[in-house]
């Protein structure tokens, strides 16, 4: 684990360093993703210009939702993110290279082409977090679950980019698919689940465990009800979401190897 | 130092049929059934025609590739399994792609390299000082990878695959597309190597100029299968006369049947 966390590290700023060497392209490709972040937040200020609540949740509520899945969002696509083209990798021979080095081929495939805009995408997500947190008083006795959840939903995401990726070993073709999936379940948990339908919230819960991402803990430091009904105790679930969806994807990953046919020279 | 024993690996290839929705499915056997020893310190050459399955035989050797069946031992692991373990003692050179960082100046790569090896730093600079002087990269370091030319590329990964001073050294056709200057560098190069350090060379190659000047053994491969395995004059010696190395080697290619497709199936570019 550390072994990996230090592998991205070293690569990343090797990629910092190759970026660094257009200053004004790095701090416009930054700024430029924190303002086009932004404009999910202003289309919730403009819903709430004309509605007092959304699926029973005030704005400073919404924000918190959106914030914690925003900051989760946000770190594993910084770190894992790239694995959306894994397929083009392939193609182009480049994964094989990554197999030769004596380090994690999901690590260095996830810190390749490093890009300042995804720092960008995690900036204004935290700004979002930290203008809701200071409005709701949440108390100290449930305030320890916003680390913990933050926590899980970026280990929730990785999962999801890791098995989405193990998929493209079959379907090399597939990037789309795989962005379905993760930006998809990017966006979808950026909103208090109360706005969908009840099945779909149900499928969020227990198929594809995105409910756990901001959803369910989040109900807890809000205090809240469920609006569904579901049990009190998946609150505190999403730890267990997260290591069940993590072995799956580290299994998904090997299988996904095992079965990697490089290319033709 | 190397042991394949009964190593098959194939793959599926599907055709989509005219007029046909479904797509038929068909297994393509690379290699088949292939057993070879190479022993520490031995300087070998790996021949055939394209498509012969030297590519994917390689592969298997580094880990990148899981063979469908028999068993294989590089230094004493089976690399499929073991793959980052292994990494750290072979050393692999692709001729056709570069295994250093696009963007990088030459040193910042072999920086990176040393830090994900884990080579202890003073044993670091000593290796670097060593390998670009013999590989003339003094000049080089400070340039990105991108600006370089073939011929130096070549030899920046060469140097960046002995970084980490491993007991083999997989070379994929390291001569492909070079001058006869840079030709010349390497080759020397690998022999001093070979025959200071004792490093075990495998390496594949269509210039035969590579098998004659470095190679004391030669492995010829064919549909899959092991066609020839000896010294360079012994396969001169199949073909009684004054044949050319070249006219042996068209003379084995040729002689075996016309080859279905083996090629392990190119994704769509």
């Amino acid at each position: 684990m550390l072994t990996d966390l230090r592998t991205w590290l070293l690569l990343v700023r090797a990629w910092l360093r190759a970026a660094a060497q257009y200053p004004a392209s790095f701090a416009l490709l930054m700024t430029g993703s924190f303002l086009v972040s932004g404009l999910d937040v202003a289309a919730i200020l403009v819903i709430f210009s004309h509605v007092r609540e959304l699926g029973g949740f005030t704005l400073p509520e919404v924000m918190f939702v959106y914030g914690t899945a925003g900051v989760s969002f946000a770190l594993a696509n910084l770190f894992a993110g790239n694995a959306d083209n894994l397929g083009a990798y392939i193609r182009s021979g480049d994964f094989d290279v990554m197999l030769i080095r004596p380090v994690s081929a999901f690590v260095q495939l996830g810190a390749d082409r490093f890009s300042p805009q995804k720092v960008g995408r995690l900036a204004q997500a935290a700004v979002v977090l930290a203008i809701a947190l200071p409005q709701l008083g949440i108390p100290w006795s449930r305030a320890w679950m916003i680390p913990l959840m933050i926590l899980c939903g970026f280990v929730i995401f990785t999962a999801i980019w890791a098995i989405t990726g193990a998929l493209q070993f079959l379907l090399v073709d597939a990037p789309e698919v795989s962005a379905a999936f993760t930006f998809g379940g990017g966006q979808l948990t950026q909103y208090p689940l109360s706005v969908y339908g009840a099945d779909l919230v149900r499928g969020v819960t227990f198929i594809v465990p995105l409910a756990f991402v901001s959803w369910q803990p989040a109900l807890y430091v809000l205090g809240r009800e469920d609006p569904l009904g579901l049990p009190y105790a998946l609150r505190f679930a999403a730890p267990a979401a997260a290591l069940i969806l993590s072995l799956l994807a580290a299994l998904a990953w090997r299988a996904g190897l095992r079965r990697y046919r490089s290319t033709g020279s | 130092m190397i042991e394949l024993d009964g190593v098959s690996r194939t793959f599926t290839v599907r055709h989509r049929e005219r007029g046909r929705l479904r797509r038929r499915a068909q297994v393509v056997e690379a290699v088949r059934d292939l057993s070879f020893r190479v022993e520490a310190g031995e300087f070998v050459g790996y021949l055939g025609p394209n498509g012969a399955g030297k590519s994917t035989t390689i592969k298997m050797l580094i880990g990148i590739l899981t063979p469908t069946a028999g068993r294989i031992r590089v230094a004493g692991l089976d690399p499929s399994r073991r793959r980052t373990a292994l990494a750290r003692r072979i050393g692999v050179v692709f001729g056709q792609r570069t295994t250093l960082w696009w963007d990088l100046p030459l040193k910042d790569s072999f920086e990176l390299s040393r830090l994900l090896y884990k080579v202890d730093r003073e044993q670091y600079r000593r290796r670097l000082d060593e390998l670009s002087e013999r590989l003339d990269l003094g000049g080089l370091l400070s340039t990105p990878v991108r600006q370089l030319s073939l011929g130096q590329r070549m030899r920046g990964d060469i140097a960046a695959a002995l970084l980490h001073d491993p007991d083999v050294l997989v070379l994929d056709e390291p001569t492909i597309g070079l001058d006869v200057v840079s030709k010349a560098a390497v080759r020397a190069f690998l022999r001093g190597l070979n025959a200071e350090r004792g490093t075990t060379v495998l390496l594949t190659t269509h210039d035969l100029g590579d098998i004659e000047r470095l190679c004391r053994r030669v492995m010829l491969i064919d549909h899959g299968r092991l066609g020839f395995d000896g010294t360079v004059d012994e396969l001169r010696a199949t073909v009684p006369g004054e044949a050319s190395i070249e006219d042996v080697v068209a003379r084995i290619y040729l002689g075996s049947a016309p080859a279905p497709s083996l090629e392990p199936p190119n994704y769509p570019q």
